[in-house]
C-alpha cells in the first residue's frame, strides 16, 4: 500500500508548487475549479448519509411520534424508550451476547488458520502446497449459499446443529484470509528465514516468533473483516439455530420484521443497537479497512 | 553485499533440493485449513451432487431417481420465475453499483474536491451495515403509507407510489438499496486502482489539451480495466446469491413474485424438506455462476489482448 501512496503524495505536493509560479488570477481559478467536484462529492455523500441519519433520528422518536405528520427530521422529544424496549422485550441482550461469542471466537480462529495457511503457501514450495492452493481457489467458486442443503446435512451429521459452533466452524474456511496473508508473506524477504535457519531456529518457531509478529497489520485487517462478516451473517445462522435462546442479532431483527404487525419503535431501536459495534470498530480501525487489499479476496 | 551475492545465486541454482527439505512444517501449518476444506467443502459438494440425483428428504432412506429432479426443475414455473427474477436483479444491480462506485471513487480521488476524507466515511458506513439492517432501513424509507419518500412525493404534489405492492417497483427498491449498501466495497477497489494510474499520463494528456472527461475515457477507464473486471465479477456473484436484503425489505413480496434463487433453495430444501430437489436447484445456481465466471474471464482476456 505504501508504494501506491508515495507517488500520490509527491503529486499533491508538486501541485501548489506549480500554481505558485502562475499569475495571481490562477489562484482564484483553483478555487473555482474546486466548486463543482466538491459540490458533487457532498451531494453524493448526502445521498448516502441521509438514509442512515433519518433512520437513526427516527429511532429516537417516541413510538407515538413515528408516523405523526408532518414528518420532522429531528425528534421533538428525543427518547431512548425504543432501545430500552428492544433490549428488554425481544431478548436482545441474549442475541447480542450470542453474536459477540460467535464473532470473537470465529475471528480469532479465522485469523489463526488463515495466517498459518497463507504463510505455508507463500514461503514453502512443493507440489502438495500448489495443489492445495488450487483447492482454496476453488472454494471461491462455490459460496456457502450454493451448498446450503448439503452443508446443512454435514454440519448436522457432525452433531453441531443448533449450536454456536455450527455457525463458527464452517465460516473459518475463507479464501480471502489465506490470500491476504499469502500476499503479505510474499513481500517478506526470504533472507530473514534463511538467517534464522542458519542460527538454528526450527521451522515452526521461525513462524511463531518472527513471522506472526510481523504480520500484525494483516491480522488486524482480517480480524475487522471477519468480525463484520460474522456480525452480519444471516442465512447460515438462520438454518443452524432452532432454539430462540441461541439466536444471533440479525435473526432477532429479522424475526421482528417478519411479525404480523411490525412494532417500528422496537425494530428501529434494535436495529440501531445492532449497528453500533461495527461502526465503533470501523471508526477505531478505519485505516486498516481503508488500506485493505480486498482485491485478492473473493469470498466472505 | 559481496558476501551475500554467492548466497543468493546459490538459492536460485538449487531451489528444489533446498526447499524439499521442508515438508513437515508446511504440512502442520496447513492442517487446520485442509481439515476445514475436507469437512465443509469437499464433503458437502460431493453429497450435494449425489443427493441431487435422489429423492432424499433429509431423514430416512432415499432412492436414486436419475435426472428426475433436474427434469422437474425444467417444468417448475416457480423455479423459472425465481431464476429470471435473480437474473433481472443482477442485470439491474451490477451496472448501477458499477457506475455509482466508479463515479464516487473518481470524485474522492480528485484533488479539487474538498473534504474527501470525511465524505468517504459516508459512503463507507452503508457497507458496514448488515443486509438485514439495510432491508429494514429501506423498508422504513419506502413505506407506502408512512415512508419518507412517499411523504416527499406527496409534498410536491405527486400521489403515493406503491413501493411494496407493485412487484417491479419493490424489486427496484431492493436494487437501489443493495447498490447503496455495496458502493463502499467497490469504491475501495476503484480508489486503489485509480491511485495506481501514473500521474504522468494525465499530465501528458493535459498538455495535449484533453479535458477531464476525455482523460477519464482515454486514460482512467482503460487503466483500471482489470479492477473493473473484478468489481463486475464480485458484484455479479454477490447479486446471484442475494437473499437477506430481500428477506428484510419485502420478504420476496408482494406475495412470492420476488423470490430469488437462494430463497427458492431455502424453501424447497428446508421448508418442504426436499433436500434432493433443492440440491439440484443448487447445482443449477452453481452452473450459472460458473458460466458467468467463464464468460467474464473470456471477455477480460479479449480486452487485455487488444
Amino acid at each position: 500500500m505504501t508504494t501506491t501512496d508515495t507517488p500520490r503524495k509527491v503529486d499533491t505536493d508538486s501541485v501548489p508548487a506549480v500554481s505558485r509560479k502562475r499569475p495571481r488570477g490562477a489562484a482564484s481559478g483553483g478555487l473555482r475549479r474546486a466548486i463543482a467536484p466538491t459540490a458533487l462529492l457532498w451531494v453524493l455523500a448526502a445521498l448516502y448519509g441521509i438514509p442512515v441519519l433519518w433512520f437513526v433520528l427516527s429511532s429516537l422518536k417516541p413510538a407515538g411520534d413515528l408516523f405523526s405528520l408532518p414528518l420532522t427530521l429531528f425528534p421533538d422529544d428525543p427518547t431512548v424508550s425504543g432501545y430500552k424496549e428492544a433490549w428488554a422485550s425481544a431478548n436482545f441482550s441474549g442475541y447480542f451476547i450470542n453474536t459477540i461469542i460467535v464473532c470473537v471466537i470465529a475471528t480469532i480462529l479465522t485469523v489463526g488458520v488463515s495466517c498459518c495457511t497463507g504463510y505455508a503457501l507463500a514461503k514453502y514450495d512443493n507440489k502438495w502446497l500448489k495443489a492445495f492452493f488450487v483447492c482454496i481457489l476453488a472454494t471461491t467458486m462455490l459460496p456457502a449459499e450454493v451448498m446450503l442443503a448439503p452443508l446443512f446435512l454435514v454440519v448436522r451429521d457432525l452433531g453441531l446443529y443448533n449450536s454456536l459452533s455450527g455457525i463458527i466452524l464452517p465460516a473459518l474456511l475463507t479464501a480471502t484470509g489465506c490470500f491476504m496473508f499469502r500476499q503479505f508473506f510474499l513481500t517478506v524477504p526470504d533472507e530473514l528465514i534463511e538467517a534464522a535457519r542458519i542460527d538454528g531456529a526450527k521451522e515452526l518457531s521461525i513462524f511463531l516468533r518472527i513471522m506472526v509478529p510481523l504480520s500484525r497489520p494483516i491480522m488486524l485487517t482480517l480480524a475487522i473483516l471477519s468480525f463484520q462478516w460474522r456480525w452480519n451473517d444471516y442465512i447460515w445462522p438462520l438454518l443452524m439455530l432452532n432454539d430462540p435462546e441461541k439466536f444471533t442479532v440479525q435473526i432477532g431483527i429479522q424475526s421482528l420484521v417478519g411479525a404480523q404487525n411490525i412494532n417500528w419503535s422496537v425494530l428501529l431501536g434494535g436495529s440501531v443497537i445492532s449497528m453500533v459495534p461495527l461502526i465503533v470498530v470501523f471508526l477505531v480501525f478505519q485505516k486498516y479497512v481503508m488500506n485493505a487489499d480486498i482485491n485478492a479476496g473473493l469470498k466472505d | 553485499m559481496t558476501k551475500r551475492a554467492p548466497d543468493a545465486s546459490d538459492v536460485s541454482v538449487s531451489p528444489p533440493r533446498r526447499r524439499s527439505k521442508y515438508t513437515l512444517a508446511p504440512l502442520v501449518l496447513i492442517t487446520g485449513n485442509v481439515v476445514l476444506f475436507a469437512l465443509f467443502f469437499v464433503w458437502p459438494a460431493v453429497i450435494g451432487l449425489v443427493y441431487s440425483f435422489t429423492n432424499y428428504t433429509g431423514v430416512g432412506s432415499f432412492q436414486f431417481v436419475g435426472l428426475d429432479n433436474y427434469q422437474k426443475l425444467l417444468g417448475d414455473s416457480t423455479f423459472y420465475s425465481a431464476t429470471t427474477r435473480t437474473l433481472l436483479y443482477t442485470v439491474l444491480f451490477v451496472p448501477l453499483n458499477f457506475v455509482l462506485s466508479l463515479l464516487i471513487a473518481n470524485v474522492l480521488v480528485s484533488k479539487h474536491a474538498k473534504g474527501a476524507s470525511v465524505a468517504r466515511i459516508f459512503f463507507f458506513i452503508p457497507w458496514l451495515l448488515s443486509p438485514i439492517i439495510v432491508g429494514v432501513l429501506w423498508r422504513w424509507l419506502f413505506g407506502e403509507n408512512f415512508g419518507l419518500v412517499n411523504y416527499f412525493i406527496e409534498k410536491v404534489g405527486g400521489s403515493a407510489v406503491p413501493w411494496q405492492s407493485n412487484a417491479d417497483l419493490s424489486l427496484l427498491v431492493v436494487v437501489v438499496a443493495a447498490a447503496w449498501a455495496w458502493t463502499g466495497f467497490s469504491m475501495l477497489l476503484f480508489i486503489a486502482a485509480i491511485k495506481n494510474v501514473p500521474t504522468s499520463y494525465y499530465e501528458a494528456a493535459a498538455l495535449d489539451g484533453a479535458g477531464p472527461w476525455r482523460q477519464f475515457i482515454s486514460i482512467t477507464l482503460p487503466s483500471i480495466a482489470p479492477t473493473s473486471f473484478i468489481v463486475i465479477l464480485l458484484n455479479t456473484i454477490h447479486a446471484m446469491k442475494e437473499y437477506a436484503v430481500f428477506a428484510s425489505l419485502n420478504n420476496g413480496g408482494p406475495g412470492t413474485s420476488n423470490n430469488l434463487l437462494v430463497q427458492y433453495i431455502y424453501q424447497t430444501g428446508f421448508k418442504s424438506g426436499q433436500i434432493g430437489y433443492a440440491s439440484a436447484a443448487s447445482f443449477v445456481l452453481m452452473l450459472i455462476l460458473m458460466v458467468v465466471a467463464v464468460i467474464q474471464m473470456m471477455v477480460n482476456r479479449r480486452v487485455e489482448n487488444r
